[in-house]
């Protein structure tokens, strides 16, 4: 299978598991896991990103469109999407030549969770920052990010190994 | 010039995601505002459609509680029914097609395929839409109590705006005083909403009836909304009244969606009697 068919297919199967799953799952009454944002992480590093940004920006905006939140979620993605390389520098100090080979899968787990953790956290705090759209309930905007966070994480990790696995 | 062409080159990966985040703004902007939003709803052909494939299947998980919903208020209607028979016949007046003649509202049955209440701007999508007559601004309710208020129509589907959105203001007064306000929702907690503005002389006690007052074009006289559970004494501006739904919105059913059909009327004597 190509490289390009199988990224267009997880896109489909992520949005899908977004939409009709994990944003029912509400646990605990509110607490939702935002998985999709693995796509991000598992696509490869390139030199040109103005396809991984489109991308980014098109993912984020299925999801609004099934959530009805306007442009909430492409905002954020695109966001976490822009900022990616500049977080595989600090973590990996990874630069321009190492990006064809570099695999996230490979990392050692201590660097890598602190890659995720940190993309995650951003892009849900702006998610819920926009989602709240005041400053009235900003305990409630950290806290959610925190729950949700946490939860997004706990679902990652098992998840991308199950999708690493070389085809 | 080349100044200029070096800038775009240095900085090409930034402005393509200047360029697509001010389109998210624009997205996010245009969905606070009432009726702005087209394209981006869940109202849309591809969304809705899915979601309707999916109710489908989920829609057998809730069929047992949704049966026993309708049948209780069936006995609620049918002794409304036989009420209404014994006052009619013991007064001897002449009988008047009331049918078509006064008729000012009109229901029409829907199922919600998708329901959000956890965000601050919530909305519920409905499996009708344009091709069976429903409108924009028109009201849903279920047999417990008031549920929203439609806003994006597609031809077979609706976007509806639910109680529990920031955005939503609604007509409300207290059943026993009639005296009225306007309800709103904080954006906290999914069984709660605020009636503000009712007159500081009004008496409120906890455990009151709040319900629909007919000086909206959009809901009719007397739905039941709730029940008041706190009263602020604090010497607010806006004098803040807590009131818990009688539904439960994040388990509804089948709904129903009212069109006022003297809506088209009112409002065009209350337009000229502003200018």
């Amino acid at each position: 299978m190509s490289k390009t068919i199988y990224f267009a297919l997880l896109f489909l199967f992520i949005v899908l598991l977004q939409v009709l799953v994990l944003n029912n799952v509400l646990f605990l009454g509110y607490v939702n896991p935002y998985l999709y944002i693995i796509f991000l992480f598992l696509f490869p590093l390139k030199k040109d990103r103005f396809r991984f940004l489109f991308i980014a920006f098109l993912l984020g905006l299925s999801i609004d469109v099934f959530s009805d939140s306007g442009g909430i979620h492409a905002f954020s993605t695109l966001t976490i999407a822009y900022f990616r390389l500049f977080f595989v520098k600090v973590f990996f100090s990874k630069y321009e030549v190492d990006y064809p080979f570099f695999d996230l899968s490979l990392e050692p787990f201590g660097k890598k969770f602190n890659y995720v953790a940190t993309l995650t956290l951003i892009h849900h705090f702006i998610l819920f920052s926009f989602a709240n759209f005041s400053f009235n309930n900003f305990s409630q905007v950290l806290l959610n990010t925190l729950y949700s966070s946490i939860f997004t994480l706990v679902l990652y990790f098992p998840v991308v190994y199950i999708f690493s696995k070389k085809q | 010039m080349q100044q200029l062409i070096y800038f775009f080159r240095k900085f090409k990966y930034f402005l393509f995601f200047l360029l697509l985040q001010c389109i998210a703004l624009i997205l996010i902007f245009n969905n606070l505002n009432f009726h702005k939003s087209k394209y981006v709803t869940s109202a849309n052909a591809v969304s809705s459609s899915l979601y309707h494939q999916a109710f489908n299947i989920s829609e057998y998980f809730s069929l047992k509680n949704v049966n026993n919903e309708l049948l209780l208020e069936n006995t609620y209607l049918r002794n409304r029914l036989r009420q209404k028979q014994k006052t009619t016949t013991l007064s001897d007046s002449t009988f008047v097609d009331t049918l078509k003649y006064f008729q000012k509202y009109t229901f029409s049955s829907a199922k919600i395929i998708n329901n959000n209440f956890t965000k601050a701007f919530n909305f519920l999508t409905l499996n009708k839409g344009r091709n069976d007559s429903l409108d924009k601004e028109m009201a849903v309710v279920n047999g417990k109590g008031i549920i929203g208020i439609t806003e994006t129509v597609s031809p077979n589907y609706t976007r509806v705006q639910s109680v529990l959105n920031k955005n939503s203001k609604l007509n409300a007064r207290l059943r026993n005083s009639r005296y009225f306000g306007s309800l709103k929702w904080d954006g906290r907690d999914y069984k709660i909403l605020q009636l503000t503005d009712i007159p500081r002389q009004a008496l409120v006690k906890i455990g009151d009836t709040v319900e629909t007052d007919g000086k909206s074009t959009i809901f009719p006289e007397g739905i039941l909304i709730g029940k008041v559970v706190g009263i602020n004494n604090d010497a607010a501006v806006d004098n803040v009244i807590d009131v818990k739904l009688f539904n439960d919105m994040s388990n509804i059913g089948p709904v129903y969606v009212i069109k006022n059909l003297h809506k088209y009327e009112i409002k065009q004597i209350e337009n000229i009697a502003n200018e």
